[in-house]
């Protein structure tokens, strides 16, 4: 816990999430200062540590099988951080995609039902649902300047009532295995044997494509957006489009969560419930800043991972299942005031006075690619 | 700079809608109301369609009872949203307060006060760890409430299995008893929120928390111990939540510790911010989340009237709260108000508002005015 | 910065020590709440089951012997059969003509409750035919014990209820307001959960949850080997009618040669069944599966197909999903039964109520769980019924039958 030689200091009064060029050095301490600047870095290491931990509780686990299993347990969860980091990094909050996972899975039951030819039509139809929603999220957040905590609470309460008004209260119908493949099946397929699931194909892709996004003028854009969206928009961003596409991504990604999930278990009546608030703290655990401006996509599937690793350390260290929540708290709180902490910094605490309106002059920080 | 603070009155909507004489607009507080009254008109209508009367003795009483329980809990949580904060605790405050009540009184009128003094003790604490957590470790209000209550949701569970404890008959009464259609609770809200008015309008804790909310900087920068401020908004939250379980646990007759799957924190926000407190902080008022707590309470009464689908309903509400906030960011677009003077000041001092550990959900997410008021410095 | 930390680190271990403090004794936090959690932790030593709170002795005698007893009433209708019932009379409440019956209702939140509801609602509209019925009204608490207090206020103030049926969403509760019902003097039926009264009318109820979760261990301790590993899956804790399942479970397993390799809370939410079952398939065999609710059991079952075990001996419910996953597995199971038919019951209780017969104070409605024999018939007789669907709904002979279930 020794103060780290992070040059991007958040100084005590609160920085904006753009960091300062850091002093020059020499390549590698770079390197090193990116490594290590941000918080992203602490996901990293709870990450390791946790899997040391499940690892050293039962070998086992490190078994190419029981890695798949954990992995295609985790997709849905990375998935879904992935649509809250775009959301968060702009500034912005998603609470709707619990109940649209929810919502998308009693869509898929109801109106497949069983019949393998109504499969592709309803994914098509869902993956516009979701677009719909995560549209509709966006534009009263800023069109109609409603803050996004009330909108995506309103439109889970919207979606929460509606989809249990249209079944009656609990989901009816079924899935077919053409759709459920996807959450439940893999590459080869031989069931009960090693294969890679699909839907750990589909989250790498996901990220992949989520990564060269940030890296893109618009991911440079979002994030300058999410650090201060005056000055984003006085350097010419449309601010508006920038963050309702971040509402689509969410609103897309939670129907690809929801695929993986009614494939990965089916339906049951509580699907969805409680995810918008794993998916923020997934978010959150990589180091992503609520409020905006700050953090790497990667760093938020580490996050995604990390929490779904900690629940399966819970349970391998036969924790009690109802202390696990409070264990749970405190390392989320540990975790998040761990990366908040004041660090000591060669360079002098730089105040950010810069005049209203000019857009600061430095490139918002990239994200980190790094191996998941 | 200090000075401008300093002659910047607290604004709340309730002193603009009736103090204000310069000030031809509606305040947001004014608005609230209006759409109140606008709700119970068109709910008496629609019983009044059905041959029933909305304003009975016994919808009066569903209503004001309805309303008591999430009114302690919103009015809490308006002290901690003018902070620019958040508590997502609340519920599992609420829950741990009723069973600390219950526990500790057994059943036993002789133990009554020390049990309101032990479950608002433990309430208090945990709003102290909340404070705590939040203004000296630097962590996300959102994300230290939300573990807080992981914590206790985890306690609870492993320590109490379900319902515990007995409340003795005279206290039982705080849940039961009423004055003609009017509920002891509800007079004891009134008092919780008149006391909450002063404390804000008229105290130099509560311009503070104003000056918080509005801006972290300039207050900070103005002299004011702004850990201090955050700290108290949370006790004040928590304590309110700990009354909320006194009363939970006066109705049930024990406390439970599956209050918290009722949805108090999240329905208490959405009080709050329907009652035209600004999620960012800096500008609300009590009044107003009574207001937003009437509305929400009118709505479960004309439901339950109207035998109304309770899914439909959940539909209904989230669609009124966006609404509502739609129509609050049209309206507030109005550079006049004090508050834009700590904003100005804030634009001037550096732009997009604070942001540390403790941005708050959906700061930059500009409503209306922050937006305007900073272009506006630019200019 | 330095104060940040300490005061960090100070609070990272309290909380710890805070979380530790639960499983041995009183939190450190508060002096009060210290107080108040030491008297709770004396009677809970041992945490759960059959040494919990929830178990009692003569009561889990009792259902255990319910299940052999031959209950009173036509046999074609389960829901008007009692078991040992103890009449009273309720002449005081005759009354004719169309009469308006009110219903709080817990919630409509899994689909037990929905099939139900809807069996509920069937067996109203024949009444309303026969112009017994001249409303229904429904108020649904939405899992929210407050509001259905309230609910259950606003039937007595209005004063114009008949009778006033309640489904109460806890036992413990929901007393008070359940008693200030009854001094109403208007005819109170309480079902499914009870109260801590005994002032309703009639309590209706199947024989109840330390059968259900009986009947299940049971089952696992015929059909496994001596150290045979069951993994117990849960809903929530602190639910009475779920804990009581348990603790009879509990009980039977500790008497036996069956070892519990562990029991976790799922929230009926399958993902996370399925992700439970997973990790323990990693970590060992399991032989069997005790849940005390069925939702989410065809997760429990998928878990060991993706894992490429054998199935276990497995206890699930009367849910179509898992019947049909039974069936076509061929798998050694049990479809406990905690019947749904019992929400016919009380519409039916108001009508004899109305006319002045007697009723039974608790009215004991037969539960008997659906064994391997009896598969086939049940799922031939709800052959047109949609997934997560209760195969002993008893509403075949109902006018809205099939499409009211069907349609839902």
């Amino acid at each position: 816990m020794s103060a780290s030689t992070s040059a991007t200091t958040p100084s005590g009064t609160g920085t904006a999430g753009a960091p300062q060029p850091g002093p020059s050095g020499n390549g590698f301490s770079r390197l090193v200062q990116r490594a290590t600047s941000g918080s992203s870095w602490t996901v990293y290491a709870l990450l390791i540590v946790v899997f040391v931990a499940i690892l050293v509780m039962n070998p086992s686990f490190g078994e190419p099988m029981s890695l798949m299993a954990f992995l295609k347990k985790a997709a849905p969860l990375i998935v879904l951080a992935i649509g809250q980091y775009f959301v968060i990094v702009s500034g912005e909050f998603d609470l709707s995609v619990g109940s649209l996972v929810g919502a998308q899975v009693v869509i898929a039951a109801k109106l497949i039902d069983g019949e393998e030819s109504m499969t592709w039509p309803v994914i098509g139809l869902m993956v516009l649902f979701g677009l719909g929603v995560g549209l509709i999220n966006g534009l009263i957040v800023t069109l109609l300047k409603v803050p996004s905590f009330i909108t995506t609470l309103g439109m889970m309460l919207v979606l929460y009532g509606a989809i249990r008004l249209w079944t009656g209260g609990a989901p009816t119908g079924s899935l077919t295995e053409g759709f459920r493949q996807w959450g439940r099946g893999g590459f080869p397929d031989t069931p009960g044997q090693f294969q890679v699931p699909y839907a750990v194909l589909i989250t790498l892709v996901l990220g992949v494509v989520a990564v060269i996004i940030m890296r893109r003028p618009y991911g440079r854009t979002l994030v300058a957006t999410g650090d201060n969206d005056v000055a984003a928009a006085f350097s010419g961003a449309s601010v508006w489009w920038v963050r309702t596409r971040a509402f689509l991504f969410s609103g897309f990604m939670a129907t690809v969560a929801g695929i993986l999930i009614g494939g990965y278990a089916g339906v049951t009546a509580q699907v969805g419930d409680g995810l918008e608030f794993m998916a923020i703290t997934a978010v959150v655990l990589g180091g992503v800043v609520l409020g905006g401006g700050r953090g790497s996509v990667v760093a938020a599937m580490a996050g995604a991972l990390t929490l779904e690793a900690l629940f399966t350390l819970f349970n391998q260290l036969s924790l009690p299942s109802t202390i696990r929540p409070a264990v749970q708290g405190v390392i989320i709180i540990a975790a998040v005031a761990y990366a908040a902490m004041p660090r000591r910094s060669k360079a002098a605490p730089s105040s950010p006075t810069t005049p209203a309106g000019v857009p600061e002059p430095t490139v918002p920080k990239e994200p980190q690619p790094a191996a998941p | 700079m200090s000075t401008a603070v300093s002659t910047a009155s607290p604004s709340t909507g309730s002193a603009k809608s009736t103090s204000g004489p310069r000030r031809r607009r509606l305040g947001s507080t004014g608005i609230v109301y209006l759409a109140l009254v606008g709700i119970l008109v068109i709910s008496a209508g629609l019983v009044a369609a059905q041959g029933g009367n909305f304003f009975s003795q016994g919808n009066l009483f569903y209503l004001l009872s309805q309303t008591s329980l999430l009114g302690f809990v919103a009015i809490g949580q308006t002290f901690v949203i003018l902070c620019k904060s958040l508590d997502l605790s609340v519920g599992y405050v609420v829950a741990w307060s009723s069973l600390v009540a219950a526990t500790t009184m057994a059943g036993d009128p002789s133990r009554i006060w020390l049990g309101v003094v032990a479950a608002l003790a433990v309430a208090a604490g945990v709003g102290l760890v909340n404070g705590l957590v939040i203004s000296k470790l630097r962590v996300n209000s959102f994300i230290a409430t939300l573990g807080v209550g992981l914590i206790i949701k985890g306690y609870l569970d492993t320590q109490y299995k379900g319902p515990s404890g007995e409340i003795p008959k005279a206290f039982q009464g705080f849940g039961y008893t009423r004055i003609g259609p009017v509920p002891i609770s509800v007079i004891v809200l009134a008092v919780v929120m008149v006391l909450g008015v002063v404390l804000l309008n008229r105290t130099r804790s509560g311009y503070h928390m104003f000056a918080v909310g509005g801006n972290i900087d300039v207050a900070r920068l103005s002299g004011i111990r702004t850990d201090r401020s955050i700290i108290l908004a949370h006790v004040l939250c928590s304590l309110c939540a700990g009354v909320a379980g006194l009363l939970i646990a006066a109705r049930f007759g024990t406390g439970n510790a599956l209050v918290y799957t009722y949805g108090y924190d999240l329905n208490s926000i959405a009080a709050v911010v329907l009652g035209g407190t600004l999620l960012m902080g800096g500008r609300g008022s009590i009044m107003g989340t009574i207001a937003g707590v009437l509305i929400l309470a009118s709505l479960d009464t004309v439901f339950n009237v109207l035998d109304v689908s309770p899914f439909f309903k959940d539909v209904l509400r989230g669609a009124i709260i966006i609404a509502a906030v739609a129509m609050y960011a049209r309206r507030q677009i109005d550079p006049a108000s004090s508050r834009a003077r700590f904003r100005a000041l804030a634009q001037s001092v550096r732009p997009g508002g604070a942001r540390d550990g403790q941005a708050p959900p959906g700061s930059s997410s500009a409503s209306a005015p922050s937006t305007s008021s900073g272009k506006e410095a630019t200019r | 910065m330095r104060r940040s930390r300490v005061l960090m680190a100070g609070a990272a271990t309290a909380a710890l020590l805070f979380t530790a403090a639960c499983t041995t004794d009183a939190p450190a936090d508060t002096p009060d709440a210290g107080a108040a959690a030491t008297e709770e932790s004396t009677e809970e030593s041992d945490e759960s089951g059959a040494n919990s709170q929830w178990f009692v002795q003569a009561d889990y005698e009792r259902q255990l012997a319910q299940r052999s007893a031959v209950p009173e009433g036509p046999g074609e209708q389960p829901w008007l059969q009692a078991i040992d019932p103890e009449y009273v009379d309720t002449a005081q409440y005759a009354k004719e003509g169309g009469k308006k019956l009110c219903f709080s209702n817990a919630s409509v939140s899994n689909p037990w409750r929905v099939t139900g509801f809807i069996t509920m609602q069937q067996q109203v509209e024949v009444l309303k035919a026969s112009g017994d019925i001249s409303e229904f009204r429904v108020s649904d608490a939405a899992d929210d014990d407050n509001k259905q207090i309230s609910d259950i206020q606003a039937f007595v103030e209005a004063g114009d209820c008949d009778a006033i049926i309640i489904s109460p969403s806890t036992t413990a509760t929901l007393t008070p307001a359940v008693e200030a019902a009854c001094e109403s003097g208007k005819p109170v039926i309480v079902f499914d959960r009870g109260v801590n009264s005994d002032c309703m009318v009639t309590y209706i109820h199947p024989i109840g949850g330390y059968a259900y979760g009986a009947d299940g261990a049971e089952f696992l301790v015929e059909n496994l080997e001596p150290g045979s590993k069951v993994l117990a899956l849960r809903i929530l804790p602190g639910v009475d009618v779920l804990e009581n399942r348990w603790a009879a479970a509990d009980k039977i397993f500790s008497e036996s040669e069956i070892e519990v390799v562990g029991q976790e809370f799922t929230g009926g939410d399958g993902a996370k069944i399925k992700d439970i079952v997973t990790q323990y398939l990693q970590r060992g065999d399991v032989d069997g599966i005790w849940m005390d609710a069925g939702d989410g059991a065809v997760a429990a079952v998928e878990a060991f197909e993706d894992a490429g075990k054998p199935y276990p001996v497995f206890m699930g419910e009367d849910e179509l999903s898992f019947m049909r996953k039974w069936q076509e597995t061929d798998m050694t199971a049990l479809g406990a039964v905690y019947s749904n038919f019992q929400w016919r019951t009380p519409i039916l209780a108001a009508q004899k109520i109305w006319n002045g017969e007697q009723v039974p104070a608790e009215w004991v409605l037969p539960q008997s769980p659906i064994t391997g024999e009896d598969l086939e018939f049940y799922l031939d007789a709800n052959k047109d019924m949609p997934s997560l669907h209760y195969a002993k709904f008893g509403g075949e002979d109902l006018p809205g039958f099939p499409t009211a279930w069907t349609d839902r």
